[in-house]
């Protein structure tokens, strides 16, 4: 499925484009693109907003959601699966960019409110006024009135979302640049990510940070200027953006690692010393990666906040990003497929459990509870896994196709 | 017959000394009679004299008499002006106990007597010479109590009476709580300025927080603005608008001096300044936006203001336009412009003036006071010190079990948070056996250990033996493992905190000064971590098992080779590790609550420790625990309230020393660190 395509002599007939080509040289590509897309087209018809309303907008939205929390274990496959950095920071990147849409879409909304409210008195309202109103509004929960620096752009939609990409790229970009160039690997590397991630929880979590304490944003769902419009239309919406976001995602990083680039990361996840003997420059490499898949985390959680509402600095924890490796651990490494079932099928099951929607066990002398006891089951399948199924989810597939190991596996 | 004479004879003398006490009653008798006038219309000017007659009868119920006229409850006979207590239960009838002898007299009706009611200046005088009586009372607690009472609203009408209670004292602990007072008092209300100035100096140095909230007082100040600074006033500072902030000692500080690290803002900045002024009635008021905007809505014609259009004023600009066409139609007041209150405010002297009117007076303030804080420095970096190193101690107990682990198997525990919460619960649970807490806590330390290294041992035989050539699987795997542990915990003992009591000989502090002091528990930590540092060292340098150890860090293969078995020695390395865990979780769940996340809150701290001291050595663990805990200490000293951020701060810069050096503080050498 995704054989090395070195290896092989190319098919002597050529046709279609070079995208069709690859397409036609990698089948599991395009069989999950269309699968994606029957998906999408699938839930927009059974959809409320759109088709029959035979499925409930929450459920639209749980769907739209983790169709995000898939965009970002693939971004975590390619760093892990593909160049063997265990980072425990890309929740908070998933965050960041969280936090970069939602202020915008708060700022926005208050500032049609302010102005709607405003139009009762006697005098219109000055850009100074109205810039005050809003600063009451949103930061009256934490004591205060003023703009932070961080909210400087806060007004313009363009602006937040190029920094729902520079401000995780740049992070990841400095985070990293320190920790390759002084040689952190392995587990040191992991530790690190995670401390990044513990820091910048805990900088949020303060009152003064300027992004509203524990409190965070919150209104999100709300698009400002389409008050109008049902979340039923909105959520169907999010669903088609965040199936494109995905399958792009797929696309672009299935191309990566069938390219040179691919090989030599798949080199320094095996053999990091060799690959640097060889004369790569392998932090560039490692850098690379880490800043691509921070940016597709970032654009990950811009996707997704706005599905969920609210974003508080909880969100961002560490375990979050624990938790995004046991999605690509149980899906599978190494194989882009894998993440993303590993991420649909925990998530989706992990808000089943959770949801009350699993029936409850009665032992007789004990009725187990799965609110009480999924964490548990999951910790417990987890150690399994990685003991026993290092393939993960992915893997079945294998013995399906009777294939022994995927080359990248 | 002799001893009987004796015996005989020290009772007639007893007798004539107690006899003039006896005869006192009929002294505040006659006192009454005569002063009966004077105590029924009773005013601040008469009431004295007869306060002192009172006291001058030497009457043992004096202070009641006083306490029932201060509340209001002394009556007198009208037919004979004599004063009685009263008590009535239908408000009819009234019955009468005389006040000097406590007998019940008879009854009276409602209109055969009359309730005294002091005004409240008479009151006040009533309640310092009620002080006076409780400051010599026979009874200690009384006298304990009245210092108290004193010490929190102390009034220049103390002094006396207290220095008259200094002289009769004779508890050694009072006596000192009285001189201590009279020196409070004496600063404040003394008669003479050089009274004062001694009392002031003999505070110096002294740490004690009253004497420090005693001492601001005296240099409260007043702002004040002049066109020519006042030459007989005692001028606390002199104030530049927008320059110069305010001292420690009401001193103004120049902006040079302004410190770096604490904010020191400027005291007032033009616009507070020229308000002054204007409140002051040297310079005309500001037209503030609100009255600007007031104006013009008032001033509204046909969607108009003079020449524009309400729509049109939207900014700032556009509205003080539509503003100054009002003043100069005569409508509206004009408002200075900048010029005029830079103008107005250079042209006056602002400054703040001290309370205090005698200026050598404030001067031994300022002295005393900047001996105090300097001592108070001292000290502080002292308490800072001992908080620095009590937190480095429960870093190297969280951490040095994952420093074996990790060190010596190079594998990454994530589950050793959630072994130091099994230690905290194991202590919970021998604390419902046992119910003596010293007994339970000395119980539970090897309860803890037992549970814990069994715990480790059986993750080292299940899980991590399978996992040796692949580390980041082993994060993931102990991960799981984690989640499942701490979900256990949840379920067994829910999510509220349990307390684990710790024995009352570890409760309370250690207080040094006003300033210094730490928690007994804290202490106990400390010590707790010598003893563990002392005892693994002695057992990885000392012991055959220490030996072996040692070898399979350094080379597994060769000590294997040897003759060493290293799955033994992984699997003893793990449970020591995780034992070790366990009792750093019965220590930590002393002073902290315990509750299933108890481990997580400090597995990053512990990784950090671990990593920034350098693994597979002690010292490097001592040594990353002790950097974390000062640098933590630190950084929250510059921002106390803050401690979320100091441990931002904390991160970040750990993450930059690891650019430094990336293998710790003390890293191996050699093949060793390449594992």
């Amino acid at each position: 499925m995704s054989e090395v395509t070195l290896t092989q002599p190319a098919p002597k007939q050529e046709f279609g484009g070079p995208l069709t080509r690859f397409l036609m040289r990698n089948p599991s590509t395009l069989v999950f693109l269309c699968l994606l897309a029957g998906f999408t087209i699938a839930i927009t018809i059974l959809s409320e907003g759109f088709g029959l309303g035979l499925i409930s907008t929450s459920l639209v939205k749980t769907l739209g959601k983790t169709l995000c929390f898939c965009l970002v274990a693939l971004a975590m496959d390619l760093l892990w699966g593909y160049c063997g950095i265990l980072s425990l920071g890309h929740f908070a990147f998933f965050g960041l960019g969280g936090y970069m849409i939602g202020m915008w879409l708060m700022y926005a909304r208050t500032e049609l409110i302010i102005i709607k409210a405003g139009e009762a008195a006697a005098l219109p309202m000055t850009p100074g006024e109205i810039h005050e109103a809003i600063g009451t509004q949103i930061f009256g929960v934490v004591g205060g009135s003023e703009f932070p620096l961080v909210w400087a752009f806060a007004h313009s939609f363009w602006a937040q979302l190029a920094l729902v990409i520079l401000v995780p790229g740049i992070l990841a970009l400095v985070f990293g640049w320190l920790a390759f160039r002084s040689r952190v690997t392995g587990v040191y590397l992991s530790i690190l990510t995670q401390a990044m991630t513990l820091a910048l929880a805990l900088y949020l979590f303060q009152n003064d940070s300027g992004l509203r304490g524990n409190n965070g944003l919150s209104g999100l769902q709300n698009l400002p200027g389409l008050e109008e419009t049902p979340q039923a239309v909105v959520s169907v919406w999010f669903l088609w953006a965040s199936a494109f976001a995905l399958g792009t995602s797929y696309l672009v990083i299935k191309l990566i690692v069938e390219s040179k680039f691919g090989n030599i990361i798949r080199a320094i996840r095996d053999d990091e010393s060799r690959v640097r003997f060889l004369g790569y420059n392998v932090e560039g490499y490692k850098l690379f990666v880490f800043v691509l898949t921070a940016i597709m985390a970032g654009i990950a959680g811009a996707l997704y906040y706005p599905q969920a509402g609210i974003i508080n600095p909880a969100e961002i924890a560490p375990i979050a990003s624990i938790y995004l490796a046991v999605w690509v651990a149980i899906g599978g490494r190494g194989r882009l497929y894998g993440s993303v079932i590993g991420a649909a099928f925990v998530s989706l099951l992990s808000s089943m459990f959770t949801g009350g929607q699993i029936p409850n066990i009665s032992l007789g002398f004990y009725t187990i509870q799965w609110v009480d006891w999924w964490l548990v089951l999951l910790g417990l399948t987890f150690v399994a896994t990685t003991l026993y199924a290092p393939n993960g989810l992915g893997g079945l597939f294998d013995l399906l196709t009777s294939k022994k190991e995927p080359d990248d596996g | 017959m002799s001893r009987l004479a004796s015996i005989l004879s020290a009772l007639i003398l007893l007798a004539y000394f107690v006899a003039p006490a006896n005869a006192s009653p009929e002294k505040f008798a006659e006192v009454l009679e005569r002063d009966f006038k004077l105590i029924q219309r009773s005013s601040v000017k008469t009431v004295t004299p007869v306060l002192e007659a009172i006291q001058a009868s030497g009457f043992e119920n004096a202070q009641e008499f006083l306490s029932n006229w201060q509340e209001k409850s002394l009556w007198f006979r009208k037919e004979d002006n004599r004063f009685f207590y009263v008590t009535t239960e239908d408000k009819k009838t009234y019955t009468l106990i005389d006040v000097v002898t406590g007998e019940k007299i008879g009854e009276a009706g409602k209109r055969d007597i009359k309730q005294i009611k002091p005004n409240s200046g008479v009151r006040k005088l009533l309640g310092s010479a009620l002080v006076q009586f409780r400051l010599v009372s026979p009874d200690l607690a009384v006298r304990r109590a009245s210092l108290e009472s004193i010490s929190r609203d102390a009034k220049p009408e103390h002094l006396p009476a207290l220095r008259n209670a200094v002289e009769t004292e004779t508890d050694l602990e009072l006596k000192t709580g009285f001189i201590q007072l009279e020196r409070l008092l004496t600063m404040q209300f003394g008669e003479t300025p050089e009274e004062r100035i001694e009392a002031i100096n003999s505070f110096a140095g002294d740490l004690n927080l009253e004497v420090r909230a005693n001492l601001n007082p005296l240099l409260a100040s007043k702002l004040e603005v002049a066109s020519q600074l006042p030459e007989d006033a005692n001028i606390a500072r002199i104030i530049i608008p927008g320059e110069t902030g305010i001292g420690s000692d009401a001193s103004a500080i120049s902006p040079s001096v302004l410190s770096w690290f604490s904010e020191v803002r400027p005291e007032l900045d033009l616009d507070e300044a020229y308000l002054m002024l204007v409140k002051s009635g040297a310079a005309p008021a500001i037209v503030t936006k609100q009255e600007r905007d007031n104006t013009i809505v008032k001033n509204i014609k046909d969607g108009m203001v003079g020449r524009y259009e309400i729509a049109s004023l939207n900014t700032e600009e556009r509205r003080d336009a539509a503003y100054s066409d009002l003043v100069l139609t005569g409508v509206a007041e004009p408002s200075p412009s900048r010029s005029d209150i830079e103008a107005a405010v250079s042209e006056h002297v602002f400054f703040a003036r001290f309370d205090e009117p005698d200026s050598n007076v404030t001067d031994a303030v300022r002295n005393t006071l900047g001996q105090i804080n300097a001592s108070v420095r001292w000290n502080t970096f002292l308490d800072l010190a001992l908080d620095a190193i009590s937190l480095a101690s429960i870093y190297f107990l969280a951490a040095i079990g994952l420093a074996i682990t990790f060190g010596v198997m190079r594998v990454i525990n994530m589950a050793h948070g959630e072994f130091i919460m099994m230690g905290a619960y194991s202590g919970y649970v021998v604390q419902q056996f046992i119910t003596n807490y010293t007994l339970s806590i000395i119980v539970a330390i090897p309860v803890a250990f037992a549970v814990t290294f069994a715990a480790g041992v059986a993750l080292e035989r299940l899980v991590i033996r399978h996992l040796y050539d692949r580390p980041l699987e082993t994060l993931l795997a102990t991960f799981g493992v984690s989640i499942a542990l701490q979900q256990l915990a949840k379920n067994i003992f829910g999510t509220q905190a349990r307390p684990l009591t710790a024995p009352d000989w570890l409760d309370g502090a250690l207080v040094i000064n006003d300033v210094v002091s730490i928690s007994w528990i804290r202490i106990a930590i400390f010590g707790l971590s010598i003893l563990f540092f002392v005892g693994l060292w002695w057992t990885l340098n000392k012991t055959r098992l220490g030996l072996e150890t040692r070898a399979v860090v350094q080379n597994p293969r060769m000590a294997a080779s040897m003759g060493i078995n290293p799955d033994r020695i992984n699997m003893l390395t793990f449970g020591l590790g995780s034992g070790i865990a366990g009792i750093a979780g019965v220590a930590i769940g002393l002073y902290a609550k315990v509750t299933s996340e108890l481990g997580s809150d400090y597995i990053v701290q512990s990784f950090m420790t671990v990593v920034i001291g350098g693994v597979g050595n002690i010292w490097g663990t001592l040594a990353g625990a002790g950097l974390i805990g000062i640098f933590q200490k630190l950084i929250e000293s510059f921002n106390p309230s803050n401690t979320l951020a100091a441990q931002t701060y904390m991160i970040i810069i750990i993450i930059i020393f690891i650019q430094f050096r990336p293998r710790g503080i003390i890293a191996l050498k050699g093949r060793a660190a390449e594992a």
